[in-house]
C-alpha cells in the first residue's frame, strides 16, 4: 500500500505481516498476491490543507508479491516484491511506474504466556527495504517512492482472548540518505549536495478484532511521525525529506478456506485521517494467499 | 524458558540497535569546504577598469582615515585584540564561512533568498490570482516571487553594483593606502594577508552595496541580510583584516554606489512587467490575428502569463534597439507540417522517457521553489572561479558579466516569448505529459536555452582552458528541455543561437574593461 507521497508504511495493516502477531508454523509457506489502490486529492502544505487542479486526483497502484515462510514455530521470514504506478488525473505531470522496494522481514515471537483465560505475546519484527530500481524519487507527488534503503524495528505485543484481541507496536524505522538528480536543492536553505538527508520515522498502531481460525476482522488506528524535515511551502512542489506525518484508520478481513493449507483471501481499506505534507488518501486492498506446507504430513 | 527467551531478546535488541545507529546519515554541502580566499592577484589596477553605471568613483564620499597613531585607531586595534584573545568555536566557524571570499558568499546568499521566494502565488477563492505587491511585501503573496526572469535580473543588479562599488573602493584604497591591521604587531592574521591597502575594506563595500540593493530586490529579508552583514563585519575584524573605521567606511561606500543602481532599477520598466489584464488580452489577439494558436495557460486555475513586458526592462550590454534586432524569426506555424512534426517529436519523448533523460530533466530543471537557471549558471561559475585564486573585484567583475549577460537574455527571451505568443506542446496535444512542471509562458524561445547558451559563452571567454565544458553544459540543459516535453526542438535550437548572441556583447565588454582575461 502506498500512502501518496509515503512508501516506507508499505504494510502496516495487511494480515499476517510485519506488523501483526499472526505467526506462521514452521516449514509452512504463504505466498500473496496483493492489489493496492490508493487515491487522494486533497494533501496537506504543512498544515494548510488544499486540493490541486493542477494534480486532480492522484491515484497509486500498487501490485505486490509477497511471501511468508516459518523458519521456525517461532520464527518467520517475509518479504514483499511492489510494482507501482502512479497518475495525476489533472495538470501534465506524467506518472511513473516500476518496481519499488524490495522488503525483507524477520518476525520473532519472542515471549508467550496466559494471563487470565488469553495469550500474551511479544513479538520482535526487524525490516529492511531496498529500492528495487533506479526510479526518480524527487518527482514527487508522482514519484513511486522515496527511493531510501530502510532498516526498522517494530515491537509488537498481543493479547488474545477467546476470538478477540487487542494488539499495540512501536517501530523505528532508519533511513538511508538519498541521492536525488539535482546537485542542489533548497529546504529551508539551499543545500549543495546530491545528497539529501531523510530523517527517521515512527510508527505507532493499535489494533482490535476479531480472529478465528477461518475468519479475521480487525480495525486498525495508525500513527506514523517523521522526526525531522520540513514543510512544503504554499504551492511549492513536495520534496522527498519532508516532515511526512499522518494518522490512518483502517479495517481488515480475511477469510480462509483450508485449514493449515490452501487459499486464503484478504481485503481491507483505510483512509487518512490527518496529516501533514501528505495526501489524504483513501486505500483498498485485496489479496489472494495460498498456503503450502512442507512439513511432514503427520505433523500436520 | 521463559528467562531463556529473553535471555536472547536482550543481545538482539541491543545487536538491532547498534545496527540502526550505525547507518552514515552525514550530507555534505560542497560550499563549506572552500579555502580562504588567497588571490593569486590583487588586480591593484582595478580602479582603472571600466564599471557598468558610476563614471567618477571621487565624487563618492570616503572620508580620510584615521591616523594609525591616533587615539581612535589604537582603540579600533584593541577591539580586534579583544576579539582575538578569546574566539569561540562559533566565531571560527564564522572566520571559515566567510573567508572563502565575499562576492561568493553574497551570491549564495541571494541564490537562497530567489530560492525561498521563488513559489507562485495561491489562488484566490475566486480562482483569480493575487499579485505581490512591492509597495506591502510582506502580505501574501509576499514580494517578490523570485521567477527566472526576476532572478536574472536581481543576479544583475547584486553583482554589477558589487563591481562597480569594488572599482570605487579601489581608487579609495590606493587613494589612502593604509596597510591592514594584521601588519601591525599585536594583531594575528587569521585568513592570507594581502598587500591591498585595506582602507576602506573590500568586504564592507561588497557588503554595503549587496545590503542597500537588496532592500529593493527582497524587501523582506532585510534583517537576515543585515544580520549577514554585521557577521561578515564581525570577521573581518576577528581575522585581524580590518579596523572597525574601515568597514565603516566601505559600507557607506557600498551604500552611496548602490544607490545609483536602485535609481536604475526603479525606473528600468521591471516594475511594470507583469502587465495589465487588457495586455494579456491583447497578446491573444494580436496573435490571432496573425492567425496563429494563442498560448493558454496550463495551470488550473489559469494564471496570468509570467511577466509579459519584462522583454521592455532595459538591459545591461546593450539598448532596446538591439533586444528587437535580436528578436529571432517566428516559430513554425500552426498549422505548418514542420510544426506537426515537431509537435509528433516531442510526444515520442513525453511517451518514451528513458532514466538518463528524466536525470537530465531533474538535473536542469531548476523550476520552482530553486535558484533558477541563472542561479544554476551562478552555481557553475562558483565551482570553477573558486579554483582560480581570483581577487574580490575579479570574482565581482566576471559575475557582473555573466549575470548581466543572463539579465539581458532573459529580457531578449521574454520579448520573443511574448512577441509570437506561441502554444506550449502539451497545448497543441494534451496527450503530451511532462516530465517535469510545465512553466506558465509561451514556448518559443526556450528560457534554459537562453540562459545557458549566453552563460555558456561568458564562462568560456573567462576560462578558455575549460574547453568545450561549458557549451557541453549549456546544449545539455537545452536539450532537457525537449526530453522533459515542455519545449520543442526548434525553441532549444533557436534559444541557443540567441544566448549565444547575447553572451557575446558581455565578451565583447570584458575584452576591453581593461581587467584582461
Amino acid at each position: 500500500m502506498v500512502l501518496c507521497f509515503f512508501t516506507f508504511l508499505s504494510k502496516t495493516v495487511h494480515a499476517q505481516t510485519d506488523a501483526d502477531a499472526l505467526m506462521i508454523p514452521k516449514n509452512v509457506f504463504c505466498g500473496e498476491l496483493m492489489y493496492d489502490h490508493s487515491s487522494w486529492d486533497n494533501y496537506w502544505e504543512g498544515t494548510f490543507k488544499r486540493n490541486n487542479g493542477n494534480i486532480g486526483t492522484l491515484t497509486t497502484n500498487t501490485y505486490s508479491a509477497m511471501g511468508n515462510y516459518g523458519i521456525t514455530n517461532k520464527l518467520d521470514f517475509l518479504f514483499g516484491v511492489p510494482y507501482v504506478t502512479t497518475n495525476a488525473s489533472a495538470g501534465t505531470l506524467k506518472g511513473q511506474s516500476g518496481f519499488q522496494d524490495l522488503s525483507i522481514s524477520l518476525k520473532w515471537m519472542a515471549f508467550e504466556t496466559e494471563i487470565g483465560k488469553g495469550i500474551f505475546t511479544v513479538h520482535a519484527i526487524g525490516e529492511g527495504t531496498i529500492p528495487l530500481s533506479n526510479y526518480e524519487s524527487n518527482f514527487l507527488p508522482v514519484s513511486i517512492g522515496l527511493h531510501s534503503t530502510t532498516v526498522s524495528l517494530r515491537g509488537l505485543l498481543n493479547y488474545q482472548t477467546g476470538r478477540f484481541f487487542v494488539a499495540g507496536a512501536a517501530q523505528y524505522i532508519q533511513r538511508s540518505d538519498i541521492t536525488i538528480d539535482q546537485d542542489a536543492y533548497y529546504t529551508t536553505e539551499e543545500i549543495y549536495s546530491n545528497k539529501v538527508y531523510m530523517p527517521n520515522v515512527t510508527n505507532f498502531l493499535f489494533s482490535t478484532g476479531f480472529r478465528s481460525l477461518q475468519f479475521n476482522a480487525e480495525a486498525i488506528i495508525s500513527q506514523t511521525t517523521t522526526h525531522g524535515g520540513f514543510d512544503i511551502r504554499k504551492n511549492d512542489m513536495p520534496f522527498p525529506s519532508n516532515e511526512m506525518n499522518m494518522t490512518t484508520a483502517g479495517v481488515l478481513f480475511k477469510y480462509t478456506f483450508g485449514s493449515t493449507t490452501g487459499f486464503e483471501l484478504t481485503a481491507g481499506g483505510n483512509r487518512v485521517l490527518d496529516g501533514r505534507n501528505v495526501g489524504q488518501s483513501t486505500d483498498f486492498f485485496a489479496g489472494v494467499l495460498y498456503l503450502f506446507d512442507f512439513s511432514k504430513k503427520d505433523k500436520k | 524458558m521463559k528467562r531463556h527467551i529473553l535471555n536472547i531478546m536482550l543481545p538482539v535488541a541491543v545487536s538491532a540497535i547498534v545496527f540502526l545507529g550505525s547507518c552514515n546519515k552525514a550530507v555534505i554541502d560542497r560550499t563549506t569546504s572552500y579555502q580562504a580566499l588567497a588571490p593569486s592577484n590583487i588586480d591593484l589596477n582595478a580602479d582603472t577598469w571600466k564599471p557598468v553605471l558610476i563614471t567618477d568613483p571621487s565624487v563618492f564620499t570616503v572620508a580620510a582615515p584615521d591616523a594609525i597613531t591616533s587615539p581612535a585607531y589604537v582603540a579600533d586595534l584593541n577591539e580586534i585584540k579583544a576579539y582575538q584573545s578569546g574566539l569561540t568555536s562559533d566565531q571560527r566557524a564564522i572566520i571559515d564561512y566567510w573567508s572563502a571570499g565575499a562576492v561568493l558568499r553574497w551570491n549564495e546568499i541571494l541564490r537562497d533568498l530567489v530560492a525561498k521566494h521563488n513559489l507562485p502565488p495561491y489562488q484566490n477563492d475566486d480562482g483569480t490570482y493575487p499579485a505581490p505587491n512591492s509597495a506591502n511585501p510582506f502580505a501574501y503573496p509576499q514580494f517578490p516571487f523570485s521567477n527566472p526572469p526576476y532572478a536574472a535580473r536581481a543576479y544583475a543588479y547584486v553583482s554589477a553594483a558589487q563591481y562597480d562599488a569594488l572599482i570605487a573602493a579601489y581608487h579609495f584604497k590606493k587613494l589612502y593606502n593604509r596597510a591592514a591591521p594584521y601588519n601591525i604587531a599585536g594583531v594575528e592574521a587569521l585568513i592570507p594577508k594581502s598587500a591591498l591597502p585595506s582602507y576602506p575594506s573590500e568586504d564592507a563595500v561588497v557588503a554595503g552595496a549587496t545590503v542597500e540593493i537588496m532592500k529593493l530586490l527582497f524587501p523582506t529579508e532585510i534583517a537576515y541580510i543585515e544580520q549577514k552583514a554585521s557577521e561578515e563585519m564581525q570577521y573581518r575584524m576577528m581575522a585581524g583584516a580590518n579596523v572597525r573605521g574601515e568597514l565603516t567606511a566601505g559600507q557607506s561606500l557600498g551604500a552611496q554606489v548602490a544607490d545609483v543602481f536602485a535609481a536604475r532599477a526603479r525606473t528600468d520598466n521591471a516594475g511594470k512587467a507583469i502587465g495589465t489584464p487588457a495586455e494579456w488580452t491583447q497578446l491573444q489577439v494580436t496573435t490571432a490575428a496573425r492567425g496563429e494558436t494563442y498560448w493558454l495557460s496550463l495551470e488550473a486555475p489559469s494564471r496570468p502569463p509570467m511577466l509579459p513586458l519584462f522583454g521592455k526592462v532595459i538591459p545591461f550590454l546593450f539598448d532596446t534597439t538591439t533586444v528587437k534586432s535580436l528578436r529571432p524569426g517566428p516559430p513554425n506555424l500552426t498549422n505548418s507540417p514542420a510544426f506537426k512534426q515537431e509537435v509528433a517529436e516531442v510526444l515520442t519523448y513525453s511517451k518514451n522517457p528513458t532514466r538518463e533523460h528524466q536525470e537530465q530533466v531533474e538535473f536542469w530543471a531548476d523550476g520552482v521553489g530553486t535558484y533558477t537557471p541563472p542561479g544554476h549558471w551562478n552555481a557553475i561559475a562558483e565551482a570553477e572561479f573558486v579554483k582560480q585564486n581570483y581577487s574580490e573585484v575579479r570574482w565581482a567583475r566576471n559575475y557582473a558579466l555573466l549575470n548581466m549577460a543572463e539579465m539581458d537574455v532573459a529580457i531578449c527571451c521574454w520579448d520573443t516569448k511574448y512577441y509570437y505568443f506561441n502554444q506550449r506542446p502539451t497545448q497543441a496535444n494534451p496527450n503530451i505529459k511532462t516530465l517535469t512542471g510545465i512553466p506558465n509562458f509561451p514556448s518559443y524561445t526556450s528560457g534554459h536555452s537562453n540562459f545557458s547558451a549566453a552563460a555558456a559563452t561568458v564562462l568560456t571567454y573567462l576560462l578558455p582552458d575549460r574547453g568545450t565544458k561549458f557549451t557541453d553544459l549549456a546544449n545539455q540543459a537545452a536539450m532537457s528541455r525537449l526530453y522533459g516535453a515542455i519545449h520543442y526542438r526548434s525553441d532549444v535550437e533557436v534559444g541557443l543561437t540567441t544566448g549565444a548572441a547575447v553572451g557575446q556583447y558581455a565578451v565583447k565588454r570584458a575584452q576591453t574593461d581593461g581587467a584582461g582575461n
